[in-house]
C-alpha cells in the first residue's frame, strides 16, 4: 500500500506543502507565496511538491488543508452569512441582548437580526420556561433575509432538547438547505461567549462552503482522487462535510498545527513549541502530542468566544520584523511580512529586518546582498529576541520545572538554541514546514462538553455517557473504528452549587478511516 | 457625574481592582448597565452628602453561583418587583439605590438598576471592596438591617424575607436563590440617607470610576499606571513578581488557595505568598512577614499594563505586582474585624493596618 498523503498549510505570508509516504517519511517539501485567491497558491505549492516527490496525483489516498479562510473572513467581515441569532432563555437573560458587545461594524456584517424567545433550562435541568413553538416559528418568518441560523438556549450544555427542537422547527419552516448551528455542539457553559462563537460558526457557512468546494474543484482540476481532509484547531482534521458545519473549529488551526507537527518531529510530546513566522512568533505547549487548550475565554475578531481554542501566546517577532536602533535597538512589531524579498535590505531593499542581521551576521545566506550592520547591534537584537521569547517561553510552562523546547518555522534562526528553563532545545529537520508536517501527520477526533448531574447518574455512568458520544463524534468526522482511543478526559466539579454538578470533557480520536 | 455607556468600562476596571481578585466578574454587570443604559439613558451618580436625611435608599445586590450568573443573566426587570415589594412593605418610595460592594459584580449591576428604574445611584457603599457573604458590610456595624430584604428571580417570583440577624439574611437568601435556579436579585439594607452618610463607605464609585480612568490613560500619559492607582486609594506596592505556583481547592463553597510569587526588579531575592478564598486575603513576603491582610485591599495587577488580574485568572509565569490598600477606618474596629480580620477566614494572625506594616522595622 502506498498510502501517500499530501499537507498543506496556508499561512498569511507562505503557502507550506509537504508530502509524505505511509509510515510518514517526508519526501518533498515547499514553501510558496500564499496568494490572494488562496487556490492558486494551494495548486503551486501541490504542483511543487508533486514533482519533487515523484509521486503521481492517483497515488495520493489523501489531501489536508490547514488554512485561515475563516480567520481571515471574520477579520475582514467578508462573506459573511446574514445570521438569524436565535436565544431560547426568556424572561431570563433579556437584560443583555444578543451581540450587544460586538463591535458596531461585525455585528451589521451578520445582519443584527436577534431575538430572544421562552424556554430554556435551570442549571440542575430543570425547566427555565416552555418552549413556545409557534413564537419561534412566527421569529423564524420574520427573519426572512437570514440564510444561517444560529441557536442557543440557556444550560443547553445541560439539556439541549430546546436548541435541538428550535433546529427541527427551522427545518420545517424553511428547508434543508439553510445551515443551522447550534450552541451546544460548539462551546460550553457562559451563555454569551458560547453564542458569539455560535453566531460566529453561523456566518462562516457560506465561506466555509466556498472554501471546500473550491478544495474539492482544484483536486479535480489536478485528476486527484484523494480523501479530503481540514485541519482544526485542536491539531486534528475533520472531513470536509465537517468542515463545513463546523467552520469555526479552523480558526487558529495553523498553530495548532505548527504544535503537532514540531513534536512529531522532534519526538517531544510534552513540551513548549516556539513557531516563528514572518511576522509573529507563536508560542503554545504540547500535551501527550497535542496542543494545550486555553483555559480562559479567547477573542475572536473581538469578540469573546468559549469554544475551545488552543493556548497560544503570539509575540510580534519574525524573520521580517523591522529593527529600530533608535534610543536602544528594538524588533517588530512592525514588519515588511510577505514583501521580505523587495524590502529587506539582502534584497537590496531599504529595510532594515531581522533576518538582515542574521545575513551579516554570516548564519544565513539569502537575498542578492549582505548588508554592513554593526556586531553590537546584532547581538543587542539577538538579546532582546531571546528576552522575548524566554518570557513567554516560561509563561507557557505549568511549573518551574525545565521543559523541552522546540523551534520552527521559517525564521527558526532568530532564536538562539541556549533559551533559559530549557531542558533541551530541538531544531529538528524539516522545522520550517512543520505545520505541513503537522496537518499532514493529523488524526480525527471527536469531543464531548457536558454538565452532568451526579444526583441522576453515577460518576462511571456519566463518563461512560460522554466518552461513547466523544466516540461516536470521533466516527462521524471519519476515524477508522479499530483505532478509535480516548486521548483526554477532564472532570471539572461545579463550585457553589447543589446537587453535584461536574462537567465533564472527553477527546477521542483515530487514524483516518481507509 | 453621570454614568453612561462612554465611561462605564471605566467602573467596571475599577471595580475589579477594589474587587481584590474575586468578587465575581464585572463584565456580566457592565454589559447589564449599558443595554439598561442605551435603553432608559445615563445614570446619575449622586454624592451621599445631597441625599436627604429622611429618604429611601435601597442598595441592590445579584446573589448566586458564579456559574449561573454567566448562564442565565437576569430579565433585567427583576428590581421592579423587589423594589415595588419593599417600597409597599415601608410605606415610603425609594429616592436612590446603592451598591452593598464596590468591588466586582455588584459595583455594576447597581448601575443597571439604576437605570431601569429611573433611579440615581448613591456614590457609596457597604464594604469599599468585595466580601463574599452579604451581612460582610459596614452597615452591619451600624446597626442597619439586611431585612426586610426583598429577593427576585426573572420568573416574578418574590419572597420578602425578615430575619433576626444579618447573618440568617445570607443563609435564606442562598437558599432562595438554588430555588431561583442558582441566582437571584436582591433589595436589601433599606437605609435612610442619614443612615448612609453614619454607616456606609462613602465616594467608593467615583473612585472605582478613577481607578479604572487612570488605568485606562496611563499609557497616553506615559505614566506607570500602577502609581496612578496608588496616588488614589493611599495604597502601596507590596511586590512585584513572577507566579510560580498556584494550589486551589475547593471549601465550604469557596475557591480557596495559595499563591506563590518569585521577585523580579528590586523584588529579586524574594518570594511572597498570596493566601485567597474568592478575594486575596492575606499578603506574606519572604524578609518581612506579613505585609497586609484583610480587611485591607489587596489587588494583583498585570506588571506591565496594569490591568486587574481575578484570583481565578492567576496562572504560573504570569509577570505581576501586587498592590495593598488601605480599607475604610469602619473595619478597623473590633466590631470590624470580627466580621471580616483574618481570624474569620480561619487565618491565625492579628490584623495590623497596612500603613503600620509598611513602616520600617527595627527588629
Amino acid at each position: 500500500m502506498t498510502d501517500y498523503r499530501i499537507g498543506i498549510d496556508v499561512g498569511g505570508t507562505n503557502t507550506d506543502a509537504v508530502v509524505m509516504d505511509g509510515d510518514d517519511n517526508l519526501l518533498a517539501k515547499t514553501k510558496t507565496p500564499t496568494t490572494e485567491d488562496i487556490t492558486s497558491g494551494i495548486l503551486n505549492a501541490l504542483d511543487v511538491v508533486l514533482d519533487d516527490s515523484g509521486v503521481s496525483e492517483d497515488e495520493l489516498d489523501y489531501v489536508m488543508l490547514g488554512t485561515t479562510h475563516a480567520t481571515n473572513a471574520i477579520t475582514e467581515r467578508r462573506g459573511l452569512n446574514e445570521v438569524g441569532v436565535i436565544r431560547i432563555g426568556a424572561p431570563a437573560t433579556q437584560s443583555i441582548r444578543p451581540l450587544l458587545e460586538w463591535p458596531d461594524d461585525l455585528a451589521a456584517a451578520v445582519g443584527n437580526n436577534v431575538a430572544i424567545l421562552d424556554g430554556g433550562h435551570e442549571f440542575d435541568g430543570r425547566l427555565l420556561n416552555d418552549l413556545d413553538e409557534e413564537q419561534v416559528r412566527a421569529q423564524i418568518r420574520e427573519f426572512s433575509d437570514v440564510d444561517a441560523f444560529a441557536v442557543t438556549s440557556v444550560f443547553s450544555p445541560v439539556r439541549d432538547d430546546h436548541e435541538t427542537r428550535v433546529a427541527e422547527l427551522i427545518r420545517e419552516e424553511v428547508g434543508d438547505d439553510v445551515p443551522i448551528s447550534v450552541s451546544n455542539e460548539i462551546g460550553s457553559v457562559g451563555l454569551l461567549e458560547r453564542e458569539n462563537a455560535t453566531a460566529l460558526n453561523a456566518a462562516l457557512t457560506s465561506v466555509a462552503s466556498e472554501a471546500a468546494n473550491a478544495f474539492v474543484e482544484a483536486m479535480d482540476e489536478r485528476g486527484i482522487d484523494a480523501n479530503l481532509y481540514f485541519g482544526q484547531n485542536d491539531g486534528t482534521l475533520m472531513s470536509v462535510d465537517y468542515a463545513i458545519r463546523y467552520p469555526i473549529f479552523t480558526v487558529a488551526s495553523g498553530p495548532s498545527n505548527s504544535v503537532r507537527g514540531a513534536a512529531y518531529l522532534s519526538q517531544v510530546e510534552n513540551g513548549i513549541i516556539v513557531d516563528v513566522g514572518g511576522t509573529t512568533t507563536d508560542v503554545g505547549a504540547v500535551t501527550e502530542g497535542f496542543p494545550r487548550e486555553s483555559s480562559v475565554a479567547v477573542e475572536i475578531g473581538e469578540v469573546k468566544t468559549n469554544f475551545r481554542m488552543p493556548d497560544i501566546i503570539a509575540i510580534g517577532i519574525g524573520g521580517g520584523s523591522i529593527v529600530s536602533t533608535d534610543g536602544g535597538v528594538t524588533v517588530g512589531p512592525q514588519s515588511v511580512g510577505y514583501k521580505l524579498t523587495e524590502e529587506a535590505r539582502c534584497f537590496g531593499g531599504e529595510t532594515l529586518t531581522a533576518t538582515d542581521l542574521e545575513v551579516a551576521a554570516g548564519t544565513i545566506d539569502i537575498g542578492s546582498e549582505t548588508p554592513a550592520v554593526d556586531a553590537d547591534i546584532v547581538e543587542a537584537a539577538r538579546e532582546y529576541v531571546r528576552e522575548r521569547v524566554e518570557r513567554e517561553v516560561d509563561r507557557m510552562k505549568t511549573s518551574a520545572d525545565p521543559v523541552p523546547v522546540v523551534i520552527v518555522g521559517g525564521g527558526s534562526i532568530l532564536v538562539p538554541d541556549d533559551i533559559a528553563g530549557a531542558s533541551e532545545v530541538h531544531k529538528p529537520d524539516h522545522y520550517e514546514v512543520a505545520n505541513a508536517v503537522g496537518v499532514a501527520i493529523a488524526q480525527v477526533s471527536g469531543e464531548v462538553d457536558r454538565i452532568y448531574s451526579l444526583d441522576e447518574m453515577d460518576r462511571e455512568g456519566a463518563i461512560q455517557h460522554a466518552k461513547d458520544e466523544a466516540t461516536d463524534n470521533a466516527l462521524a468526522a471519519g476515524a477508522d473504528p479499530d483505532s478509535v482511543d480516548i486521548v483526554d478526559i477532564e472532570e471539572v466539579p461545579l463550585s457553589y452549587l447543589p446537587g453535584n454538578a461536574v462537567r465533564i470533557k472527553v477527546k477521542a480520536a483515530g487514524a483516518l478511516d481507509h | 457625574m453621570k454614568i453612561t455607556t462612554d465611561n462605564i468600562d471605566d467602573f467596571a476596571t475599577g471595580a475589579t481592582v477594589l474587587g481584590t481578585g474575586g468578587g465575581g466578574d464585572p463584565y456580566i454587570g457592565k454589559l447589564m448597565a449599558q443595554q439598561a443604559i442605551e435603553e432608559h439613558g445615563p445614570v446619575d451618580l449622586i454624592d451621599p452628602r445631597d441625599v436627604p436625611d429622611d429618604a429611601l435608599v435601597i442598595p441592590s445586590a445579584m446573589l448566586g453561583a458564579p456559574t449561573v450568573m454567566v448562564e442565565k443573566m437576569p430579565k433585567g426587570t427583576e428590581a421592579l418587583a423587589a423594589f415595588e415589594a419593599l417600597e409597599t412593605h415601608l410605606g415610603q418610595e425609594a429616592y436612590a439605590t446603592m451598591s452593598i460592594e464596590a468591588g466586582g459584580l455588584n459595583s455594576t449591576v447597581p448601575i443597571a438598576v439604576a437605570a431601569a428604574l429611573g433611579l440615581p445611584l448613591v456614590d457609596a457603599d457597604g464594604m469599599g471592596r468585595a466580601f463574599p457573604e452579604v451581612q460582610m458590610v459596614t452597615l452591619t456595624m451600624g446597626g442597619v438591617s439586611a431585612t426586610p430584604m426583598s429577593i427576585a428571580d426573572e420568573k416574578g417570583n418574590s419572597l420578602l424575607v425578615n430575619t433576626v440577624s444579618n447573618e440568617y439574611a445570607e443563609a435564606f437568601a442562598r437558599v432562595t436563590s438554588i430555588e431561583m435556579g442558582g441566582a437571584c436579585m436582591i433589595g436589601t439594607y433599606a437605609l435612610s440617607g442619614a443612615e448612609v452618610r453614619e454607616h456606609a463607605i462613602l465616594d467608593s464609585m467615583s473612585l472605582a470610576h478613577d481607578i479604572g480612568e487612570a488605568i485606562r490613560t496611563a499609557k497616553h500619559r506615559s505614566r506607570d499606571p500602577v502609581e496612578s492607582v496608588l496616588d488614589l486609594t493611599d495604597g502601596y506596592e507590596l511586590f512585584a513578581g513572577k507566579i510560580t505556583d498556584v494550589e486551589r481547592r475547593t471549601e465550604g463553597g469557596f475557591a480557596v488557595g495559595e499563591a506563590t510569587l518569585d521577585g523580579i526588579d528590586d523584588c529579586e531575592g524574594r518570594t511572597f505568598t498570596l493566601s485567597f478564598q474568592n478575594e486575596n486575603l492575606v499578603a506574606r513576603d519572604s524578609e518581612r512577614g506579613v505585609v497586609a491582610s484583610t480587611p485591607d485591599l489587596i489587588t494583583v495587577v498585570d506588571a506591565e499594563t496594569g490591568d486587574p488580574v481575578t484570583t481565578e485568572r492567576l496562572a504560573y509565569g504570569h509577570r505581576v505586582r501586587v498592590i495593598g490598600m488601605p480599607c475604610s477606618p469602619k473595619w478597623r474596629t473590633e466590631e470590624g474585624l470580627d466580621l471580616v480580620g483574618p481570624a474569620y477566614f480561619d487565618y491565625s494572625i492579628d490584623y495590623e493596618p497596612i500603613e503600620t506594616l509598611q513602616q520600617p522595622r527595627h527588629d
